[in-house]
């Protein structure tokens, strides 16, 4: 360290709770940590992450900071993210157990997304399909970069087709598919047409857009144009929602469907955790579209009401508090008395345990820091169940996120399309006359926005956080042992590539990507499984063996004391 | 008859792509950040990985192909890589593998790597061409010990060349654990010969907490030992697959040493087992005229005692063996030595002498008693498997599916294992690391006929 931190404002150790932070982090200024973290870059380098690390700042009028987010990682950048193909391949298709999923490309793709993520599945029966313990792929050799691919695309499907018999074949195209001119799509076209199965290919080369984001924009279009409104039979309940963007890991859909379903209330699809091919061809006969992460799936949220007529609001189930006030949103929309008695009852129920481990949790828990980094809504989510016990998220930051999950929708319109975002396919949806249904009319949307309930509407990460919060996009690994080191978190949230690196500096680390091995984290039971947890890793006495470079080396911290 | 589906498609492959090996490879070089030259996605997925077997912080860079870059070449991509790397990291080394993105376009990275005078700043920049649809993990790491080998030793040196007197041997170990690595660390401290282990990431990928931060783990081979390889008195490499295909004219890392400085190369499989172990210590006998420390005589002796005291629990009972080919080819010879029929051997790689090694390590007995396939992925192994009716498997993690469906043991070795903790500290070599194999089988072979036995099930 070469920069001495300097001490902040009198003022700006207050933060908007109220609570003062500790001492030690009172007093660390973010601008100066901003300067630190860019020193080392080269100039062009400094320029352009600068706009990607922020102090929080919260004015009158509830404005934030303008963020830099979902631009390109610059090379040499070690990054968390991802590429198209992981989350079009991994994240959005991996967890629908009955689409048989084959890796057009050279072995490695194929092999890395092959049951590597924790979404769980539970077919009903041991007769339903589940091919999720099956990776295919075309294997590409030398002859076929040389000669072309699709001859053998075609004959993986055919055999695909012999062995499983599914309902859907889906195809993703890795880097070099694209590049020697293999049409997946002409494929998927001949095939389906061949075999008289739904069958559809994804252009989700590693090298298009920026993250993973771009990944999983491409697979909900895919999914959106070939399966969605392809079963128009009406599932006989009463209050019919689809949940989106939840992606079942560690169980967190098992127990948000235990919960919705003891209110009475039906999940006609999941985008996509634990989702079939039937789920989705059905899901625009849903009543309401509930929004859990934003960033994955709200432009499917759009095309289904402007398509089909299906309103939607941001809902989130991570944390007890956030939970019932999800359940309360859903219930207000339908209007029921009855559904909104029965939501009551069931947080009447669930709450008081809870409160009992909370309380307990938070003697323990309470005052100390988390960072969060993680995801296109995790990072955000995760500080509701942080406050729960009473610690504090003094930075956060996500991994492929966009402007709008950090500012809100309401910078929708000043989003600037650059040339990355360009290749990704924007659909044209229109309104489907035969099917279109207004579950509401314009009255009775305003009429719920005026008891509070807000359609299309999220506010973003920033608008919540603490002012003087550090908020880094896309934060490097260079940048995250760096921030350890000023900040000597009590518990780092990531995922399993920054993992080991954070504990070797004597730091309790979570993963919130996959949940380390446990979970489920949302929904009531979510929650206490988390308060435990969180307990264990920030009180846990395996952590007493180890000295942490500043307990070894005081002088280190000694450099951040500001006169 | 075993039924044989002859499939396009991969299904559950029992391999992965080359650039993997290559960065493993790199982890193993002193103060090395590994960059891989294609697109983000790839640094991202087998750091992911190889952190799932390894538990440790392994750092991999890209160089972020964009749409553009992938149009119109990755070599301006490339030099600001190494230089943002450089910069932060400040690393004695860049190891640069390719990857089907880049290959497929044609990118000349030594080409653009001249115009860097192979160096940023004082960092050596070392580069291996690691199509990920030419061959498997395995020959990406090879190929990557080759590269940085040959970076360090070039002709040009070989006007300079001296031989010493003081004996140092070049050990190329090919894809161990870290724990056989620090066995063979352990061996040569014990005769007092210098070697220089190429590669290392015994303690780069299993250290200690820091008391320091590092931004690059320590450990590693030290570039200074690399460049005094062309010194060495002999240079020993593991692997008979790689031994075959060097006699077919492929160029290791050994033989490019023996061609270029006239280096004796000695080549043999993995020591797993008695015999190849026994191979071993013999061949460090000739090397440095120093006769086996009794220590390991004595572990000989112990293993040699255990094997006639477990015969009992294995004798003729059968085993799958999947992975890399010459660690099966190893595994198969261990095995065999203490009458386990390996009736299947299996791996996802082709190098075309699979069947060859194998015949030369078995006995003709036991031999013309199993089945081998190469370029062989986990579904049709299972189909295999199921008519073999095999009393174990063993094997990497990804076995785990098929020994469930068999409803038989996985004893886990090799990489990856990641559903089980320890897999870096799992002894596979010499004699003590046979005898942890041995113990482990028949223990697993105890397990399953405890669980499986209704009476006398509490003394086996």
């Amino acid at each position: 360290m070469s920069t001495k931190l300097k001490g902040r404002g009198s003022n700006s150790n207050e933060n908007k709770s109220g609570d003062a932070l500790p001492d030690r982090l009172s007093m660390i200024d973010p601008e100066e940590v901003k300067k630190e973290l860019l020193a080392r870059y080269p100039a062009k380098v400094a320029r352009k992450r600068s706009k990607q690390i922020m102090a929080n700042k919260i004015d009158e009028e509830g404005e934030v900071p303008v963020m830099s987010a979902n631009v390109r990682t610059i090379p040499g950048i070690i990054t968390q993210r991802g590429c198209c193909y992981a989350g079009c391949k991994g994240v959005i298709l991996g967890p629908t157990r009955d689409i048989v999923n084959i890796t057009h490309g050279p072995i490695g793709c194929g092999f890395y997304s092959w049951l590597t993520r924790r979404n769980q599945t539970k077919p009903s029966s041991d007769k339903d399909d589940n091919f999720m313990t099956y990776c295919l792929s075309t294997d590409m050799q030398d002859k076929d970069i040389v000669f072309g691919g699709e001859e053998k695309l075609k004959t993986a499907i055919q055999e695909a087709y012999d062995i499983f018999k599914p309902k859907a074949i889906s195809i993703f195209a890795t880097c070099p598919v694209g590049l020697i001119g293999d049409d997946v799509h002409s494929v998927a076209r001949e095939m389906k047409e061949k075999l008289g199965i739904n069958i559809f290919g994804f252009s989700c080369e590693g090298y298009r857009g920026v993250s993973q984001s771009a990944g999983h924009h491409i697979a909900n279009n895919g999914i959106f144009t070939h399966v969605v409104g392809k079963d128009d039979s009406i599932k006989k309940a009463d209050y019919k929602i689809n949940l989106l963007g939840e992606y079942n890991i560690g169980g967190d859909g098992f127990e948000i469907d235990r919960i919705l379903d003891n209110c009475g209330i039906s999940i006609v699809s999941t985008f996509s955790g634990n989702s079939t091919y039937d789920q989705f061809a059905n899901s625009h006969t849903a009543d309401l579209n509930t929004v859990m992460c934003h960033r994955s799936i709200n432009y499917v949220a759009d095309m289904l009401e402007i398509k089909y007529g299906i309103p939607w609001i941001k809902i989130n189930f991570i944390g007890a508090k956030s939970t019932a006030k999800s359940l309360r949103k859903i219930a207000t929309y339908f209007e029921n008395p009855k559904l909104i008695k029965k939501v009551e009852e069931v947080i009447k129920k669930e709450m008081p345990q809870i409160e009992t481990i909370r309380k307990d949790v938070k003697k323990r828990c309470a005052g100390k820091i988390a960072m969060l980094f993680v995801g296109g809504s995790r990072a955000h989510h995760y500080q509701e169940l942080f406050k729960e016990i009473g610690m504090k998220t003094i930075s956060a930051g996500y991994e492929f996120a966009h402007r709008d999950d950090y500012e809100g929708r309401k910078v929708l319109p000043d989003i600037k399309i650059d040339a990355d975002s360009r290749n990704i396919e924007e659909l044209a949806v229109e309104k489907n006359e035969k099917k279109y249904i207004a579950r509401k009319t314009d009255k009775e949307i305003e009429k719920l926005e005026e008891q509070g309930l807000a359609f299309k509407s999220y506010n973003g990460m920033m608008p919540e956080m603490e002012a003087e919060a550090l908020i880094i996009d896309d934060v490097s690994q260079y940048e995250t042992e760096m921030l350890l080191k000023i900040y000597k978190p009590d518990i780092y949230c990531a995922g399993i590539k920054e993992k080991y690196a954070i504990q070797k500096n004597g730091i309790p680390m979570k993963q919130l990507h996959s949940y380390d091995s446990g979970g489920p984290y949302a929904g009531f039971k979510g929650a206490v499984n988390f308060y435990k947890e969180i307990d264990r890793l920030v009180n846990s006495k395996v952590w007493d063996y180890l000295e942490a470079p500043w307990q070894a080396n005081p002088e280190l911290s000694a450099k951040y004391v500001w006169e | 008859m075993i039924q044989k589906h002859n499939y396009t498609a991969t299904q559950n492959a029992c391999k992965t792509c080359t650039p993997l090996g290559a960065a493993l490879a790199f982890n193993g070089i002193e103060k090395t950040v590994p960059l891989l030259h294609g697109s983000q996605g790839c640094s991202t997925y087998m750091r992911r990985y190889l952190i799932s077997h390894f538990k440790e912080p392994i750092d991999i860079a890209s160089s972020n192909f964009s749409e553009e870059t992938a149009v119109f070449g990755g070599a301006a991509n490339l030099k600001l890589a190494i230089e943002n790397i450089s910069k932060q990291y400040k690393p004695s080394m860049i190891g640069i593998a390719s990857t089907c993105l880049s290959e497929t376009i044609g990118d000349d990275v030594p080409m653009i790597l001249n115009e860097m005078g192979s160096y940023a700043g004082s960092t050596a920049l070392v580069y291996v061409s690691t199509p990920s649809y030419t061959g498997t993990h395995i020959d990406g790491f090879h190929h990557a010990v080759r590269a940085i080998v040959d970076r360090f030793n070039p002709v040009s040196k070989k006007a300079g060349y001296r031989p010493k007197h003081k004996q140092i041997i070049n050990l190329f170990p090919g894809m161990l654990s870290n724990e056989d690595i620090r066995h063979l660390k352990e061996i040569f401290n014990d005769i007092k010969i210098e070697a220089i282990i190429l590669p290392d990431y015994s303690e780069r990928l299993e250290g200690p907490s820091w008391l320091e931060y590092q931004a690059i783990q320590e450990g590693g081979t030290p570039l200074r030992k690399i460049k005094k390889m062309r010194l060495s008195t002999k240079s020993l490499e593991f692997g008979s697959i790689l031994g075959l295909s060097v006699k077919k004219g492929t160029e290791s890392a050994g033989s490019l040493l023996e061609k270029r400085f006239g280096i004796r190369c000695v080549r043999m499989g993995i020591p797993i087992g008695v015999k190849a172990t026994d191979l071993f210590f013999k061949q460090i006998e000739k090397i440095t005229g120093k006769p086996t420390p009794e220590k390991y005589q004595k572990q000989k002796g112990r293993l040699i005692d255990s094997y006639v005291d477990g015969n009992k629990y294995i004798s003729q009972r059968k085993a799958v063996i999947y992975g890399e080919e010459d660690f099966v080819t190893s595994l198969a010879g261990f095995l065999g030595e203490i009458g386990i029929i390996p009736v299947l051997c299996a791996s996802g790689g082709k190098s075309g002498f699979f069947k060859q090694s194998l015949k030369d390590i078995l006995s003709k007995n036991i031999y013309k008693q199993i089945n081998v396939r190469e370029d062989m992925d986990f579904t049709q192994m299972e189909e295999h498997a199921k008519f073999l009716k095999p009393d174990f498997i063993i094997g990497n993690s990804k076995g785990y599916k098929m020994a469930r469906s068999l409803k038989v043991p996985l004893v886990r070795v090799g990489f990856p294992i990641h559903d089980r903790v320890g897999g870096t500290r799992i002894l596979h070599i010499g004699y003590q690391g046979t005898q942890r194999l041995f113990d482990t089988i028949i223990n697993a072979l105890l397990h399953s006929r405890q669980e499986s036995s209704k009476v006398g099930y509490s003394y086996m």
